[in-house]
């Protein structure tokens, strides 16, 4: 059990600087994200495109300013927990017990949620069937690539998971590559790497061709396919993958007895505190009067909500306002002599 | 003002006044058009603004940006007749314009 001040859910850019606020005000915080790295949308999904309003920040790549902000916040030395997610969430007297899917447990004062438009899940096949053979035979990620040796293994999707696993499993398996159009979003190595491994024989590629219907009760027999013109094919397999990007779902979040406004977290505009009393939400996922999805507004919302933690956090201490460039405590806390 | 057609997979249909300008994605969402999540905002980060346009419509779009196909294959269900709406931008042009909505975004 990390027993702390803070539990900030969400790496993204509001996330970090709100971990950033809570160090300048005194606080600890530990950092929980469903994905491997930090920056969250920035990352995840526009790691390399330009952003242009950032204050003072001309110009910045959603990676550059990840990079930033995680140096910003590196005198903290704060906790994160990549990779997890947090699953249930407890009153406990004056403090909140978290669990995560991995079984970590916190004991918090409040619960900072920052999650974006929620946490980053793999998208599914949208035929119903599939969801009875999922983590049987047909995945979404591979944890043991053992299991696919001399098997045939039907890959659909376009983008570099699809096309590394198909170049990966055409040494050890029969490789299906399965994509709704000619064009692949991979890297352009990759491609090349799969049409050269498709003239030798070793993947096949069946493009305009997305998944229609699966034959098979207790074990997948047979899947069709269904080519843009309409045409059908029927196609022997043992195994499917599906690699069609991440979307992002609220999940576990929607049972923490939080009001919801469609996928959004209503709070006040005070401290950003949500009908929980020690549970706030900034960023993309709080909606307010006003509300802009502007990574700014993270920026302020977390250092609002930093300071709402406070009284939570040290009920008997009153916290004062202090300037970064003059506050000697402040001064401490980022380790400048 | 351009006159815009969103139908519902329920078939429920919905005419709306667009500003020209604005997105066929920010017509559903200022007019409360259920079925149109537009999770990003329309930074084309996401494919949460899928619609389908029929083929006499589709052919007198604008031409799809770079990378929304790249974004259209991790829609649901996408099919040739897949577009984005967050990158159709309304304009005279497009009077008449009608798009049909997915089941489901997610």
């Amino acid at each position: 059990m990390i027993d702390t001040d803070v539990l900030i859910v969400g790496a993204g850019p509001t996330g970090l600087f709100c971990a950033h606020q809570l160090g300048i005000v005194g606080l600890k915080c530990e950092i929980v994200d469903n994905l491997n790295k930090l920056g969250g949308q920035c990352i995840e999904l526009y790691p390399d495109k330009p952003i242009y309003d950032i204050p003072a920040i001309p110009e910045c790549t959603g990676e550059e300013l990840t990079n930033n902000l995680i140096e910003q916040i590196k005198p903290f030395n704060f906790n994160f927990h990549l990779n997890d997610r947090v699953e249930e969430v407890k009153k406990d007297k004056n403090k909140w017990l978290v669990k995560t899917n991995k079984g970590k447990e916190f004991k918090v004062s409040s619960i900072i949620i920052a999650g974006g438009v929620g946490s980053f899940e793999p998208r599914k096949f949208s035929l119903k069937e599939c969801e009875k053979f999922e983590g049987k035979e047909i995945f979404y990620s591979i944890k043991d690539k053992n299991i696919f040796n001399n098997k045939t293994v039907s890959i659909f999707g376009g983008g570099d998971a699809a096309l590394d696993w198909a170049i990966e499993l055409s040494a050890i398996s029969k490789v299906q590559l399965i994509h709704r159009r000619d064009e692949f979003r991979g890297a352009q190595a990759s491609v090349n790497k799969v049409k050269e491994l498709n003239k030798e024989g070793k993947i096949e590629l069946l493009t305009k061709y997305q998944l229609s219907s699966i034959k098979g009760d207790k074990k997948i027999e047979s899947i069709s396919i269904k080519h843009d013109d309409g045409d059908t094919k029927n196609i022997k397999t043992d195994y499917l993958l599906g690699f069609f990007g991440l979307i992002m779902q609220l999940g576990p979040i929607t049972n923490w007895r939080l009001n919801l406004d469609k996928k959004h977290i209503p709070v006040n505009t005070e401290n950003f505190e949500t009908n929980q009393k020690g549970i706030f939400a900034i960023g993309d996922i709080c909606t307010y009067t006003g509300k802009l999805k502007l990574i700014l507004s993270g920026f302020h919302e977390g250092a609002l909500a930093a300071r709402g933690c406070f009284k939570y956090a040290r009920p008997n201490e009153k916290l004062r306002f202090e300037f970064t460039t003059t506050s000697k405590s402040v001064h401490n806390r980022l380790g400048i002599k | 003002m351009t006159k815009i057609k969103y139908i519902e997979h329920n078939g429920k249909q919905h005419e709306v006044n667009v500003a020209n300008d604005l997105s066929v994605m920010e017509g559903a969402v200022q007019n409360d058009i259920p079925g149109i999540d537009a999770d990003c905002g329309g930074g084309m980060a996401c494919a949460t603004c899928h619609v389908y346009v029929k083929e006499d419509w589709f052919n007198k779009l604008p031409e799809k940006t770079e990378g929304e196909d790249d974004m259209l294959d991790q829609a649901y269900k996408p099919s040739p007749s897949s577009r984005l709406s967050c990158q159709i931008t309304v304009s005279d042009e497009l009077n008449g314009l009608v798009v049909h909505l997915p089941e489901k975004q997610l």
